[in-house]
Order: structure tokens, then sequence, then C-alpha cells
């Protein structure tokens, strides 16, 4: 078995490399005058439909997005406790379904409040 | 070698292919190391040419057909363009993030087929977790999409880049729920072990699940109509607005790579992967992703572009609740014939996937598709 993670972590080398290379082939011909390099001012600028850009790019957050990312934060969480459940579903019988029940009960019980309170309403 | 020794198991059961061919540690991982490069690669090219034609062809127009025989070197054509552009890289942008980026976001992409059986044990490595790591490997992408919209420095870039983010984190939960309902009846995480589990096709016995996982996968690789985090009416091309040349090829990559690999988790979870008669079995495996991949352009061309409050309450309104249910429902069959699923299952489940679907969209259409009532 780990053997099999071994080959996962050479593959994501292997992945990384080729990726790498992909982005280092155009530097490579740039050096070699195929690809053109001419910057100016106008084309290193930043697109927004032929205006000039107002204010800085990096501002803070919609508060909308934190409500999301803390919701799925909680379902993620009951699922990562799913899988094991599932997969030994056959051994654990009714018990475990039930037991499974009660914990999803618990966590979607919060989500329809968050439902109720409409946190699920893109303003 | 836990793992080799079940899979000589089940050859015995089913076909005679090799696990480890070419033998060794080395030769097998050197072997589906440019098997799976070359194998998206070409995907790429080859889904590229179907979505440029079969789109054309929808739209009645003829789309790419001068490039070659019936535009087939197109894909090249494309290739070789986009490799010779300038690189051009904002002033204002965060430099090391901005070239980062691609690199991130590609990586992930091709490391989900690492875990895909072509054939039977021919994968790169035959984890027990297969499909968990899938679903954990598959979201680090939108890292490299988010840093590509911040580091471009570019209001729109930052907008598609947050929207990706909000929309990968909604449609994570139904489409982890859709497996579920898949790993239930197999008892196994392992995707070899998935497929082999399927003598009917988990498309019969999960058609709810199937319809989930679609969907919510469409939206995970930013397919149409859940684009919105490209939507070219509104934010120019969103995250990669800024990127030009081979780094705007990568992101073009990344989301084709993304497409077939979907397009391959939903060959292997529900139309039973490389199993088929008559022909060999990584050509079956060709097909079905092929078929697949169609069906997600289809739904592109005739669907409109959602909005973005559409979209949110699609995921946790519509798609969410159904999965729970399917799930139960799952649990319930599979605890009630644990020896395997009859196929009168097939017939209950289309039964309850048709009324829970009529029922759910007419509750969804009160609550105002996710719109605050005036």
């Amino acid at each position: 078995m780990l053997a099999n993670y071994g080959y996962i972590g050479l593959f994501l080398i292997a992945a990384l490399l080729f990726t790498l290379l992909m982005v280092t082939i155009p530097i490579a011909l740039r050096f070699l005058r195929i690809v053109p390099d001419k910057p100016n001012p106008i084309k290193n600028s930043i697109f927004e439909c032929g205006m000039e850009t107002i204010g800085k790019t990096w501002v803070r957050f919609n508060i909308h997005y934190y409500y999301y990312a803390l919701i799925f934060l909680a379902l993620d969480v009951l699922v990562v406790f799913l899988y094991p459940w599932a997969v030994n579903l056959r051994e654990l019988g009714g018990s475990g379904f039930i037991i499974i029940l009660v914990l999803m009960a618990i966590v979607l019980v919060g989500f329809s409040y968050a439902w109720k309170k409409r946190v699920l309403e893109w303003k | 070698m836990m793992a080799l020794e079940t899979n000589i198991n089940n050859l015995v059961r089913l076909q005679a292919v090799p696990p480890d061919w070419p033998g060794g540690f080395w030769g097998h991982w050197v072997f589906f190391t440019v098997v799976i490069i070359g194998f998206v690669l070409t995907m790429v090219m080859g889904v590229i040419y179907i979505e440029r034609r079969g789109m054309g062809r929808m739209q009645s127009r003829l789309g790419p057909n001068r490039t070659g025989p019936f535009g087939l070197l197109q894909p090249v054509a494309d290739a070789i363009k986009v490799l010779l552009k300038e690189n051009i890289v904002p002033t204002a942008a965060d430099k090391l993030v901005h070239w980062l980026a691609p690199v991130v976001a590609f990586a992930p992409a091709l490391m989900i087929f690492a875990v895909i059986p072509f054939q039977n044990g021919a994968m790169l490595a035959d984890l027990n977790i297969g499909i968990l790591y899938v679903v954990a490997i598959s979201s680090v992408s939108t890292v490299g999409v988010f840093m590509a919209g911040w580091g471009s420095s570019n209001k729109y870039s930052l907008l598609g880049a947050m929207r990706n983010v909000a929309a990968v984190v909604s449609y994570e939960i139904p489409l982890v729920l859709a497996i579920v309902g898949v790993v239930l009846i197999a008892g196994s995480l392992s995707l070899n072990q998935i497929v082999l589990a399927q003598d009917i096709p988990f498309i019969l016995l999960q058609p709810l699940g199937f319809f989930l996982f679609f969907a919510a996968g469409c939206a995970e690789i930013n397919r149409s109509p859940f684009d919105l985090m490209e939507a070219d009416s509104e934010i120019v091309a969103g995250f990669h607005t800024e990127y030009s040349g081979m780094k705007f090829a990568m992101f073009y990559l990344v989301e084709y790579a993304e497409a077939i690999a979907i397009s391959a988790i939903i060959t292997t979870l529900f139309l039973s992967g490389w199993r088929g008669p008559l022909l060999p079995p990584w050509l079956w495996f060709i097909i079905k992703v092929l078929l697949v991949f169609f069906a997600m352009v289809w739904t592109r061309t005739t669907l409109p572009r959602i909005r973005i409050d559409q979209l949110m309450a699609f995921s946790w309104k519509f798609l969410l609740p159904l999965a729970v249910i399917n799930l139960l429902v799952t649990a319930l069959e599979v605890l009630a014939s644990p020896a395997g699923l009859p196929w009168v299952v097939v017939i209950i489940n289309l039964a309850i996937m048709a009324i829970l679907i009529l029922l759910w969209s007419k509750f969804f259409f009160k609550l105002g598709w996710g719109r605050i009532e005036v």
C-alpha cells in the first residue's frame, strides 16, 4: 500500500516538473527572439475596458463569502465522518445508521437555522 | 502489496490484464506517468475539437474546418500560436503569484488521473482511498485560480476568482454527498473496486446521484451554465483576463483537463468504467469519457448562464437537500438487501428521482430562486 503513495508523490513531482517546463518554454524562446518581448506602459496597464483603474484592487471581501465558508466547514466535516461509515455500512448495520442519522440531524438543524435566518440569500 | 493481491484475485474473476505491466516499481511509474500526461494532452486536443465542432453544429454554423482534414489540426495550430505569443504581465500585478498560478492550477488537475483505472488494474496507484483522494486533490486547483485572480491586480479578475471560490465551496458538498451514495453500494473507496462492483451500472441504481454529481461537477469546473467566474459579458474573462501566451494556454488546459477528469470520474463511478462487451476495455473507457463530455457540451449549448444568486441557491437549496435524501434512501436500500441490490431497486430509484425533482423544483420556484422576495 505504501508503494502506491510513493507513486502519488513521485507523480506529483513529475506533474510539477512538467508544468514548470511548459511555463518556461516561452521564456527560453524569448531569449532566442522567437517570442516577441516589447513591453510599454499602455500594454502593461491593467485591463478595464479602456478606462483607467480607480483605487486599489486588493480590498476587503463581502461578508457573505464568510457565511458560506462557515456553513461549508460544518457540512464538510459531517461528510468526512460519512465516508468511513459508508464503506462499513454492511458490518455496522442498523445501529450505525441510526447514529449517523442523529449526527446528520444535529448538523442539519444548524443548516436549516441558517436557511431560516436568510444566510443563504445572496444580497 | 495488499492492493496487488486483491487485484490478482479480481483478475481471476474477470479478465487477464496484468496489473503491474510492464513490471517493476520504476517501470510501472515511468510507463503510467508518460501514459497519463500523453492521455491528458491528446484528450484535451480531441475534446477541444469535439467541443468547437459540436457547438458549431448546435448553433447552426460550421466551426473550425480549414486547418487539416475537417479542421482536425485546429488544436495543434492553436497550441503553436499561443506558444509564440508575447507574455504580458501588468506592472501593478504581484509578479510571483501571477507566474506561479498556472503551475498551482495545472498540477492537481493532472494528479486526479493518477487513481483512475483505464483498464482492470491499469492505473498509476490503486489507492484504497481512491475517491477520497480525488475529492481532496480536485479542489486544490481553486487555489491556483484564486492566485491568478488576486495576483493580476485586476478588479474583474478578483471578482471572477471570488465567484469561483464561492461556487466551488458551495458545490463541493452535493458532489461529495453524491459520491457517498456510490460508496455505500460499492462498499469500497478504491476506484477499481467500484468499477468491479458495477454489475448493474450505478447510473441505474443511483439516477439521482448521477444527476447531482453531473450538475455539481459542471459547476466545480466552471462549465456553462455555471461559468460565472469567466462570464465574458460581465467580467471580461474572469480570473484569466490578464494572462496571455503560454500561461493563458495553461489555464485553458486546466479547464479542459478538469472537464476530462470529471468525465472520467463520472464514467468510473456511474457508467461502469472500462467494462463493456467486445471492444477492449481502455477503448470503452475513452468512448464513455467522450460521451459524458459530449453531454457537457450539450448542456452548455442548451442552457443560458445563471445569475450568481441562482448559482448559490441552486446548490444550497436544491442540490444539497436532494443529496441528503438520496444518501439516506440508498443507505436504507443497502441495509435492506446487503448481498447486492436487485433490479427492482432501479425502478424504485428512478421513481423516487422523478418525484423528488418534480416536487422540489416546484418548492424551489416558491423560494424565488434564491432571490429575496419583494
